[in-house]
């Protein structure tokens, strides 16, 4: 088998491990194209029969209107259930509060309004796109990476996973974290998604756009986030090399509008991929810090 | 391109974070922001040099403390190959995740100090590659720029080794004299071990096949989930899911479906909703038979040809990991594939001592302890042995009590 394919029946089989193992299941579903990679793969698992979860999407309402678009078309080409979780519901019940200030964003929030809907709905596990060559905390996270009752990772506290036996076993008010693409590279994805013909949302190939300069990375100028006379404004053609929120994604400089092109890019790019994302650039432990308070 | 799977044993001492680091770092894998951090952190070597380890070093804990305690896996591939290396810390307080790691991987890289030579460690770690039965082993001596690239030092440690070897039983050793901290050997041949004829590390590692199976037996398809639309049209589908272990499975093969021993036909493979004559090993597949048979998760179809054991009893190497010993009196489940059954592990065979691999009678089965086991099951369980066909030589338990998994075995003979 080809590294793509030998890569494509692993995930199948953890997809299936986790219908097969858990009584309710949630496909965590972002918009990116991680997350639209995992819906693929859900069709080879599943298909003809219907997904054994639903999809459900955190929106943070700072979200590219172009992936909410997106995601609408998606599941209603699929017939699967989506089920949103709201942000702003988390802001409006006093259960957070917004950051404020020219840096404010919404992903710290979040966590809380993931761990909300995963109460509400009780779901036992949730399949999440994330990959362990993103960032150093996460290539220690297992496949079938437990939370406690309170949503925490405890990195010291991991079950062993040997072989490819996935131990799905959890106590009363636990819930899973299942991560069927943890063995994938960035490239492989984009290799994949190329080999399988993969829509995705139009931001990730090369666009004009109104860009913000923030910290040194081009944000994308949208509403919500506060501009003013000391900040710099251009148009230019960009991409996003990750989407998550407009307020934590930064664009990069590209004229990629093929696959090609931007497979072609990665390859050559000396920054990883989430060199641009705000988020990560708190700290040294910024995800691992985020992962323990039950961040996806 | 295909993918290759490794481990790396080692302590800190014998720089294996600095030899990934430098695996990484030499193949362009690390990027300007990642080295950034790096260098933001400041960890230097004692001759200035950018510490390449702290480049696996994924926890808060393990920067500050300067170790590994958990398995980190890396990527980084070249125009041939995709790698995935599993870094385990190498102390002996940490085995079960050498266990968790090695389970994961191909070929087990052991980094020997060439001015220590083959320590306890060493035959730690041998012993535990052949334990779990790792189809090659890569013996790095390292620090060889500490003994001045001396060829008499790699050759006296090579012999040690194969001495070392035969008596584990450990067949298919390579061996390549390296330094990680000075870059030879490792992605670029050494031009101060001009008398070293092999290949450089990630050469070797590009290239390297492992010996066939000895013989052909059959496959084995355990079930995860059975896929049935139940609409109008798709009124009788009914595809067994799961993934194929072994070779042979195709269209039109008798098969039996285990525990209830029933027969059938194999009538069609699909894969992503195409129909195909034959499945591979380690495809995810659907899998329909010819008659209406009841099957569910937990349930294995095998070839009628090659058919597995079928038993309730067995015994095993165990590999425990709880910090609650093995409790002989206690229930446990054992999970196998997609089956999971209730097991007691009556018996405590032997115990292993790990660095001199002689058997220990009357001893407790404690944390990050191997030793042999009687097990007996409420079920039968479909299995193999080790030897014969790894694959399905294996099993985790689970501690009921806790859901957590506290042991792996590998099943040795049937009792």
């Amino acid at each position: 088998m080809d590294y793509l394919d030998h890569l494509e029946a692993e995930a199948i089989y953890i997809l299936r491990e986790v219908a097969g193992q858990f009584e309710n299941p949630a496909l965590l579903f972002s918009g990116g194209k991680d997350s639209i990679t995992l819906v693929h793969l859900a069709k080879k698992a599943f298909r003809p029969g219907k997904f054994p979860f639903p999809l459900v999407h955190i929106d943070t309402g700072h979200n590219f209107p172009e992936t909410i678009s997106f995601r609408d078309q998606l599941v209603a080409e699929l017939g699967e259930q989506l089920i949103v979780g709201y942000v702003q519901d988390s802001i409006d019940q006093g259960k957070v509060v917004e950051q404020t200030g020219k840096n404010a964003s919404r992903n710290a929030l979040q966590t809380v309004t993931l761990l909300d809907t995963i109460e509400q709905y009780g779901f036992d596990a949730c399949i999440g796109g994330a990959r362990r060559d993103e960032e150093k905390a996460r290539a220690k996270e297992r496949i079938f990476s437990v939370r406690d009752e309170f949503g925490q990772w405890d990195p010291k506290r991991q079950r062993p996973e040997l072989w490819n036996i996935l131990n799905g076993k959890i106590n009363k008010g636990e819930n899973v974290r299942v991560f069927p693409i943890s063995n994938w590279t960035e490239l492989d994805v984009w290799n994949y998604i190329k080999r399988e013909n993969i829509a995705l949302p139009s931001i990730y190939f090369s666009h004009q756009r109104d860009v913000v300069l923030r910290n040194g990375q081009w944000m994308a100028a949208a509403p919500f986030l506060q501009i003013d006379g000391t900040d710099t404004v251009d148009h230019k053609s960009v991409r996003f090399r990750t989407v998550g929120d407009m307020t934590c994604t930064a664009a990069v400089d590209s004229e990629a509008v093929e696959l090609d092109d931007i497979i072609e890019e990665i390859r050559s790019s000396t920054i990883s991929e989430r060199g641009a994302r705000l988020d990560d650039k708190v700290s040294e432990a910024a995800m691992e810090e985020r992962k323990k308070q039950g961040y996806f | 391109m295909d993918i290759l799977k490794f481990i790396t044993a080692g302590s800190v001492d014998d720089g294996k974070s600095t030899l990934i680091g430098r695996l990484l770092y030499d193949t362009n894998s690390v990027l300007d922001d990642q080295l950034e951090a790096i260098k933001k952190a400041n960890r230097k070597n004692n001759d200035g040099t950018v510490d390449l380890a702290i480049l696996t070093d994924g926890l808060k804990a393990e920067r500050e403390q300067g170790i590994t305690i958990d398995v980190a896996y890396k990527y980084f591939q070249t125009e041939r190959r995709k790698f995935i290396i599993a870094d385990a810390p190498g102390h002996i307080q940490y085995t079960r995740n050498m266990v968790t790691g090695a389970s994961n991987s191909d070929l087990i890289v052991i980094l020997v100090d060439a001015r220590k030579g083959v320590i306890e460690q060493t035959k730690r770690h041998s012993f535990l590659a052949k334990l779990l039965s790792m189809k090659k082993v890569l013996v790095c001596v390292n620090k060889m720029d500490m003994v001045d690239y001396d060829q008499q030092v790699f050759t006296n440690i090579k012999a040690d080794y194969e001495q070392l070897a035969d008596r584990l039983g450990l067949e298919n050793v390579d061996y390549i004299p390296v330094s990680a901290l000075k870059g030879d050997n490792i992605v670029h041949k050494s031009v101060r071990m001009t008398w070293f004829e092999g290949e450089a590390l990630l050469d070797y590692l590009e290239k390297v096949e492992f010996p066939e199976a000895k013989l052909s037996k059959g496959w084995r398809f355990p079930v995860q989930w059975v896929v049935r639309p139940q609409t109008e049209d798709l009124h009788d589908y009914r595809g067994y899911a799961g993934r194929v272990l072994g070779s042979g499975l195709r269209v039109g093969e008798e098969v039996i479906i285990l525990p209830s021993g029933v027969q059938s036909i194999v009538d069609r493979i699909e894969i992503n909703q195409q129909a195909f004559t034959e499945a591979e090993n380690g495809q995810s597949v659907i899998v329909h038979l010819s008659t209406d048979v009841d099957i569910s998760r937990g349930d294995t179809i095998i070839s009628a040809a090659h058919p597995t054991h079928s038993d309730r009893s067995f015994e095993a190497n165990i590999s425990w990991f709880d910090s609650k010993p093995l409790d002989t009196a206690q229930l446990y489940l054992l999970q196998h594939h997609s089956k999971t059954v209730k097991i007691k592990v009556p018996e405590v065979l032997y115990k292993y001592d790990v660095n001199t691999q002689e058997q220990h009678y009357g001893s407790d089965i404690k944390l990050n302890d191997i030793g042999k086991v009687f097990i007996k099951a409420a079920d039968e369980i479909p299995f193999d042995l080790q030897v014969d066909f790894p694959e399905n030589g294996r099993a985790i338990i689970i501690d009921p009590r806790t859901n957590i998994t506290v042991g792996a075995i590998t099943i040795e003979q049937v009792a």
